[in-house]
């Protein structure tokens, strides 16, 4: 097998990390560094009636206490939230003003409103509790359902009742008309529960400003750092984006939690220039839970009508979306476009309806996290399709083939139009590989054990490669969503691809190089992929929503479709044959069916000697583009989830799981098997362990990795898993994506399969033994005791 | 302040340091080897794990003065030259990592385990290397590629201890 597209290529970024050479953000030091901590407000909600820095500031190696009305006075903007929404009543998005540090109140616990900045890291967090705010205690709400009650304490002035926006999709009248007139209708009411992303690289920003060129260099641990140096200048007026470079080097994951610029990097770069002194700040874990974005916390209450035959007639959805205290970056699209918008899931329906109340409330802003909103949809549709099976008497299976989508493309009635697929093959694949008629003797083996053993299904479709600039432009998003890319072949014939896409983990070090070295035959050690840096790299848009394959892949081929195109012109010239006979292959630039060739270094030589090239060529082999997808594209497969319930405890295990995906075509399939295992035990942890908990005064109780639980390696199964390949129409490799799928199926295969384990369907995330031990108290006669 | 010696990684090093520093910053701030890296403050990732005289710590929780005079060794410290360690090989073949960040912790934890099951002749089965990682979280891989990257290394280095019988 070659190095090219399919190859199981170990990734020829490793070597850094696995020698202890990655550099991270907290790995670089400035000459002349200081650091800032931040002061934070312990209330959820507060005013700020003063704040006394005197202390603070009286202390050795103190150079600063900086707060919000300083920052608001230097003409600091505030943090906006990125995609307009506009209400069904046609009014617009309720957004409050969100200072990077506050200045009159306070709205989270957590929330910044003064930063020291001073010799060390220690001295500064010393300093921080030193400094005096004088807080005026006022009535907090954490939930979004108390957020919505009339009396609720109100966070904005702007935002009446806490509400940001009242958004719907889909006709109302028909699909209440078509459940009415259902011969069976499933409700269910789910919570999806709020989670915190967790990469294991804790925020970070090294800010510097230099006077002398009235310049500022940012590194940060940024997924996206184009975005965020736009949105530095454009929105926060820090300084314009020529004047600011900013580098994301090694990252240390990002799950969506690394897209948004955050109070934290504004006030670095600030700082900087009040102080004259490189400034950063690395988040400890707490810091992190109690400031990074986080995802999910819906609340939703659904029904769906089938008719005689099984066969889905409409599908009514109404979904309270909690939103923290302020609006992040991207946070409106997130239970909108990204969540509503997959409620057809895989099946056929021709009468889907949502409702969706964006709410205020005293927590962290909510923004995208892995899977953004489409784990929300899948959860419920396929929690539903689970349940109407039960009600229905029907298996699980046989209830989702008779509704799944069978043409392509097919259009659903939430706007998604479904370019490819194969939903049957996917479930066949997926049972094959699970061994599902040996199920009956597993779980007979598991009950001699003293087991309950369940299953469960999950049929998952996302929409990734986000996508079409027009097409979100129209729906309210602030920038276009397409891809960049330069690739640069050298004098010497070695390639560099500078690309927009930024990878935190993904390995496109190695999987871009191979679709590079496919196309032209060099050796992957050939080529290297530049990124993460606004100085060497063109505009990108980054890498979010399992978009770099579909995307950035693209604007890759599409530049290399212009370096061929003067390769042959130069190949043709040199060889005395016509450009249509030139084709490159085994890293020659060869006349078709002939021994005339160049090597493929010749080539670049040639390029750029300039002695002999054809008339009105320019010298050198650098080309650009940028590619803008005209459609999203929509990975989708089957998972099965097996479980054993221990009935004493509810201790559950996750005994097997098989994920069959269609994920368009593969570059590496070893890497694509790691995005799937990664989500898989993200969808894992949200089904069975992880919850970010507030009291009811916006207390946050789950503030280190003590309290919140995070999927162990003792936690989760080794993972089967599947391929069953349709290949994507619309760009030029045929890739779907695959970094969020794992998040999106998993939780509602685990929770349908803990539901059949124990015989009752009551049951929410995080499914801990307490709660899986309460439901199934509630169960007179477990399944396994028949 | 205490003066502190130590061996990292085989060479002799002594500085001056307050005594609230932990090995972790120790490590990072003053010799600057910032392979060994911090992830939550509260000694449950293990992205800080080193050796220590032959054991693994974590290296967020202990103090460096306490640690005057002993031999510790950290993830820039495991390869022989340009010869990868068979766990930090086993990594990269068996894509044991993502992002990175708590490779170094992770590798670290496996060399001593696979070393602690070596010496007392207990198999190191996956449902031991999965126990034996509860103190050490990673959020990419899932933990699979990297229970099945210290079953091929714990062979490796069985290997390696028998050649060197």
């Amino acid at each position: 097998m070659s190095e090219g597209i399919g190859a199981r290529v170990a990734r020829k970024e490793d070597k850094r990390f696995i020698t202890g050479k990655g550099k991270y953000t907290d790995d670089i030091r400035m000459e002349n560094q200081a650091y800032a901590a931040f002061v934070r407000s312990p209330h959820a909600h507060a005013k700020v009636a003063g704040i006394d820095a005197s202390a603070a500031e009286a202390m050795d190696g103190v150079i600063a206490v900086l707060n919000g009305h300083e920052l608001t006075g230097d003409g600091i903007g505030n943090i906006i939230c990125g995609w307009a929404i506009t209400s069904k009543d046609g009014s617009p998005m309720n957004m409050g003003a969100w200072s990077a540090l506050a200045t009159e109140k306070v709205r989270y616990v957590g929330d910044a409103v003064a930063v020291v900045i001073a010799e060390s890291q220690a001295l500064a967090r010393l300093a921080a509790e030193a400094v005096e705010v004088d807080y005026k205690e006022l009535p907090a709400v954490a939930f979004a359902d108390k957020a919505l009650e009339s009396g609720a304490p109100e966070i904005h002035d702007n935002a009446p009742g806490n509400l940001i926006y009242d958004w719907e999709i889909g006709e109302a009248a028909a699909t209440d008309a078509a459940i009415a007139g259902a011969a069976h209708v499933t409700e269910l009411e789910v919570t999806n529960n709020r989670l915190s992303p967790n990469p294991m690289e804790p925020r970070s920003a090294v800010a510097t400003f230099d006077a002398s060129e009235d310049h500022y260099t940012l590194y940060t641990t940024s997924q996206n750092p184009h975005v965020a140096r736009l949105v530095l200048s454009a929105f926060y007026n820090v300084a314009p984006e020529h004047k600011l470079r900013v580098i994301a080097p090694d990252v240390g994951g990002g799950f969506g939690s690394k897209i948004y610029i955050y109070p934290e990097e504004i006030t670095c770069l600030w700082a900087s220039m009040k102080t004259g002194r490189s400034v950063k700040w690395t988040s400890d874990r707490s810091e992190a839970f109690m400031t990074d974005a986080h995802g999910r916390d819906h609340i939703t209450t659904a029904k769906m009508g089938f008719d005689a035959d099984g066969k889905i007639v409409g599908f009514k959805v109404d979904t309270v979306a909690n939103f923290g205290a302020y609006m992040s970056l991207f946070s409106s699209a997130v239970p909108t476009y990204l969540y509503a918008t997959l409620l057809s899931g895989q099946y056929n329906i021709s009468n889907v309806h949502c409702n969706v109340r964006a709410v205020y409330t005293n927590t962290v802003p909510v923004d995208a996290y892995r899977g953004a909103g489409r784990p929300e949809a899948c959860y419920l549709i396929e929690r539903m399709m689970e349940t109407a099976a039960r009600e229905l008497g029907m298996d699980p299976g046989d209830l989702r083939r008779k509704n799944f989508i069978q043409s392509f493309p097919h259009e659903t009635p939430v706007i998604m139009t479904y370019d490819a697929g194969d939903f049957d093959g996917n479930l066949d694949k997926a049972l094959a590989a699970a061994k599902i008629a040996d199920f009956p003797a597993r779980k007979a083996e598991a009950a001699a054990r003293g087991k309950l053993r369940g299953i469960g299904y999950s049929c998952y479709i996302e929409a990734c490669g986000i996508a079409p600039s027009a097409a979100v432009g129209s729906l309210g998003a602030g920038v276009g969503l397409w891809e960049s890319a330069e690739v640069r072949v050298n004098p010497v014939g070695t390639i560099e691809i500078l690309t927009g896409s930024h990878s935190h983990g993904q390995g496109h070090e190695t999987t871009f190089a191979q679709v590079v070295a496919e196309r032209f035959g060099v050796p992957i050690d050939n080529v290297s992929i530049v990124h993460g840096d606004t100085d060497k790299v063109q505009f990108g848009m980054g890498t979010y929503g399992s978009r770099s394959g579909a995307v950035g892949l693209s604007a890759i081929v599409k530049a290399m479709d212009k370096v061929e195109a003067k390769v042959k012109k130069i190949a043709a010239h040199t060889l005395e044959a016509s450009e249509d006979d030139i084709v490159i292959e085994g890293g020659e630039v060869k006349v078709a069916g002939t021994d005339k060739a160049m090597a493929w270094h010749e080539v670049g030589l040639a390029a750029y000697t300039g002695h002999n090239l054809p008339d009105g060529l320019e010298p050198g082999l650098k080309e650009g583009a940028f590619y803008d997808p005209v459609n999203f594209t929509f990975p989708a497969g089957a998972y099965i989830a097996e479980v054993e319930v221990d009935p004493d405890t509810g201790v559950t295990e996750v005994v097997q799981f098989t994920a069959a995906d269609d994920f368009g075509t593969i570059i590496n399939p070893m890497i694509v098997e790691g995005q799937v295992h990664g989500g898989v035990a993200q969808g894992i942890g949200q089904a069975m362990l992880e919850q970010v908990v507030y009291d009811e005064d916006g207390q946050l109780i789950t503030g280190s990795y003590m309290d919140y639980t995070m999927p162990r390696a003792a936690d989760v199964p080794f993972y089967t898993i599947e391929h069953n390949t349709t290949v994507c129409p619309n760009n030029p490799l045929g890739i779907k994506g695959c970094g969020e799928a794992g998040a999106i199926g998993a939780p509602p295969a685990v929770i349908n399969a803990i539901t059949d384990a124990i015989g009752t369907n009551d049951l929410q995330m995080p499914a801990t033994p307490q709660a899986v031990w309460s439901a199934l108290q509630t169960v007179k006669t477990p399944m396994a005791a028949e | 302040m205490s003066n502190v010696t130590m061996t990292v990684n085989g060479k002799s090093v002594t500085r001056d340091v307050p005594d609230t520093t932990l090995l972790s910053d120790f490590l990072r701030e003053d010799l600057r080897l910032t392979g060994t890296h911090v992830g939550c403050d509260t000694s449950q990732c293990g992205a800080c794990v080193v050796h220590v005289d032959g054991r693994a710590i974590k290296a967020c929780t202990a103090l460096a003065v306490s640690l005057d005079g002993s031999d510790v060794t950290t993830i820039e410290g495991i390869a022989d030259g340009a010869q990868l360690h068979p766990m930090q090989a086993a990594f990269n073949a068996h894509h044991g990592l993502q992002c990175g960040f708590c490779t170094p912790g992770m590798i670290m934890a496996g060399i001593d385990m696979v070393n602690r099951y070596q010496a007392e002749g207990t198999p190191l089965t996956e449902e031991a290397i999965r126990h034996e990682l509860e103190g050490n979280i990673c959020r990419c891989t899932g933990y699979h590629n990297i229970v099945k990257a210290i079953e091929d290394a714990a062979g490796a280095m069985s290997g390696m201890a028998k050649a060197a019988e």
